[in-house]
């Protein structure tokens, strides 16, 4: 385990990317799904960093495991095996509630299918992570308040989630996704249920988010999404098929202000 | 502390954003708790009307059977016996060895067919006496009974019971008045009995009353009787009554030893007692109902908790990938369930008892809530739904979370 480490520490130094702190640090992961006697590999020794304050893409077409590295990224499942290095913490020894906590303090969630809680307030949805956090509850209204606002959804605080948007949902999911001050954001397939405008929006919340130095994880399929990352990692048949700095990184339109 | 209490606040926010979810699932509930306290209920006030019917017969009443005849270690079959004669029961009334004695209706009863018309029925024969309307409390509605006269001279006369009338007058006329042949011999009609009911052990509607002579001497051609009822003076003589009765006629039978007694005396205490025991298979009955009620109530509570629950493995999911650790969504649910069945269990003992007390209204009978019954109902469902509400909810707390979340 400790040779598995300083491989990936020696690739860094090769990269001389040791200057910036490091949030994710993932070295010879993989991953194998048993069905009956036939074994699958999702994840086939994969090993990256990802720095604080980058914006990354992980694309690659279905089936290619990408899926199975965002679960892996987002304490939602575990390793078969290789090392897991999330904001300092070891996550792949952990049990469940530990992951919990995890999950909770350092990681937000986007979903594609944005998964808020049915016939409930934008205010109390984007309350959830804190109630699990222990965040005191007087505090926790003021701090849901911030993060609606900087969503551009302060006129919807007391609307219920069905009684929004799709890209409006989505926004609520980015704001309950920050209230924790998580180290890293996660987003599978942010834009893949709402329309090409709506997803413009989000993209733009994004980068903004990424502009005040919240790191962030995307997984998609389309590379129009893609594009609006710093940097794109291409995943096919389980294994990273290229790594490659955007340096023509599209600056989404900032209209989402207005809801 | 803290951390309960925001669990029951969010438990009861989520139950009454869900109303109809709620309403399901406590509509099971009521159904559950309340029909067992209703059956049980009705089972038990059922139980005690016909105690209190037995008692109505009355404390003071004896009655004496022909016994088993003992013929060679054979026992006869009780009620069969010819012991007992018409002379017997006069002496009973007559003797200076007996004072306690009020009334005596001897009895003869058969079978046999009656006719009149074109309409006929196979039912019961009574010869009686005309002590029997007082003894045995049957009323007319119509006409008059058998009269004292119409025994010493062997009348062909008849009282029919409702349900006789209606079978064999269905024109609704009168029969009064009219003619019936009773196995073959033609009888007039002097009067209708008023309806009693089919409670207790025979249907007295079914039966048709003529005089014990002419009963024993023209219909049948016997000399003894089925039974002799009598009313003692007062409840407290029976003991005495009873002994009384007993020793006149071992003495008229020429018995010494009373063991061989050819006869037997039923009192009133004697049918209590048997009553006990009908209540007893009673209880046995209700026993099987409640638990029947029971188990049904109890799958349709384990069925809407299970939905209800199930339903929700996406909400435990996200709740889970959101960092809520597993025992603060299996405690949520619990609180839920707790809640759910609170209310409904209280719903449902209310409106158990509301369908006893109306049912007892309507069928003047008494109100009788039974404490087990509640006790039991509410337990065994409360229980029933805190398991079925706890168990998917811990399976579902248990899953990973993206397989939670997947969940359709």
């Amino acid at each position: 385990m400790g040779e598995q480490f300083s491989l990936g520490l020696e690739a860094l130094e090769e990269e001389g990317k040791l200057k910036t702190p490091i949030t994710i640090q993932v070295a010879h992961i993989s991953k194998i799904y048993k069905t009956g006697d036939i074994e699958t590999k999702a994840l086939d020794d994969v090993s990256f960093i990802i720095n604080k304050g980058e914006f990354v893409a992980i694309m690659g077409p279905s089936g290619s495991g990408k899926s199975t590295l965002m679960h892996i990224l987002g304490a939602l499942d575990t390793p078969t095996s290789g090392t897991y290095i999330l904001d300092g913490e070891n996550v792949e020894k952990l049990n469940d509630d530990q992951l919990a906590d995890i999950r909770n303090r350092k990681i937000g969630f986007i979903f594609q299918a944005f998964n808020l809680l049915p016939r409930t307030t934008v205010l109390q949805n984007v309350m959830l992570p804190m109630r699990y956090g222990g965040v005191p509850i007087e505090k926790r209204q003021d701090v849901a308040k911030k993060y609606i606002q900087m969503v551009g959804l302060s006129q919807r605080m007391l609307h219920t989630s069905n009684q929004i948007s799709g890209g409006q949902q989505q926004r609520v999911a980015i704001a309950r996704a920050l209230v924790m001050n998580p180290a890293i954001l996660l987003a599978d397939e942010p834009t893949g249920n709402i329309a090409s405008v709506q997803a413009e929006e989000i993209m733009a919340i994004f980068q903004e988010i990424n502009s005040q130095g919240h790191t962030i994880v995307m997984i998609t399929h389309e590379p129009d999404i893609a594009r609006h990352a710093k940097r794109i990692i291409h995943v096919k048949d389980g294994k990273i098929t290229q790594d490659e700095k955007n340096h023509k990184q599209q600056i989404a339109k900032k209209e989402h202000a207005s809801d | 502390m803290q951390e309960i209490f925001e669990l029951i606040t969010e438990s009861i926010a989520t139950l009454t954003l869900n109303k109809l979810r709620t309403g399901l699932a406590i509509l099971g509930i009521v159904i559950g708790i309340g029909s067992v306290i209703a059956l049980v209920s009705l089972g038990q006030a059922s139980q005690q009307a016909i105690q209190s019917q037995i008692q109505s017969l009355g404390a003071n009443l004896l009655t004496v059977s022909p016994g088993a005849q003992n013929t060679g270690g054979v026992r006869g079959a009780a009620g069969g016996g010819q012991s007992l004669t018409y002379d017997d029961a006069k002496a009973i009334l007559t003797s200076v060895q007996v004072d306690d004695v009020a009334q005596v209706a001897p009895q003869y009863s058969s079978r046999g067919q009656v006719i009149a018309g074109g309409q006929n029925t196979n039912t019961t024969i009574i010869g009686v006496t005309d002590s029997y309307t007082n003894v045995t409390n049957t009323l007319v509605s119509e006409g008059s009974f058998i009269s004292a006269q119409d025994n010493t001279n062997m009348s062909k006369v008849a009282v029919l019971g409702p349900d006789v009338v209606a079978t064999l007058f269905p024109d609704g006329s009168d029969p009064v008045g009219r003619s019936v042949r009773i196995s073959g011999t033609p009888f007039t009609v002097i009067g209708v009995t008023l309806p009693k009911g089919g409670t207790g052990f025979a249907n007295r509607d079914d039966t048709v009353y003529i005089p014990l002579l002419t009963a024993q001497k023209q219909l049948f051609g016997v000399d003894y009787v089925s039974s002799i009822s009598i009313q003692v003076k007062s409840a407290d003589l029976m003991t005495d009554a009873e002994n009384q009765v007993g020793y006149l006629l071992l003495a008229r039978h020429k018995l010494s030893d009373p063991t061989k007694a050819d006869f037997s005396i039923l009192s009133q205490s004697d049918i209590l007692s048997a009553a006990d025991q009908t209540t007893g298979t009673f209880t046995t009955l209700l026993s099987g109902i409640a638990a029947i009620s029971l188990l049904v109530g109890g799958i349709g509570i384990m069925n809407i908790m299970l939905v209800t629950v199930n339903e929700r493995t996406r909400e435990i999911g996200l709740r889970k990938a959101l960092g809520a650790k597993k025992q603060i969504i299996v405690t949520q649910f619990l609180i839920e369930a707790i809640l759910l069945t609170f209310i409904g269990g209280l719903i449902g003992i209310g409106l158990g008892v509301l369908a006893s007390y109306v049912y007892s209204l309507v069928t003047h009978s008494l109100f009788v809530v039974s404490p087990l019954a509640v006790l039991l109902a509410f337990v065994v469902s409360g229980g029933i739904g805190i398991l079925f509400g706890w168990y998917p909810a811990q399976r579902a707390a248990n899953l990973q979370p993206i397989e939670a979340l997947r969940y359709e």
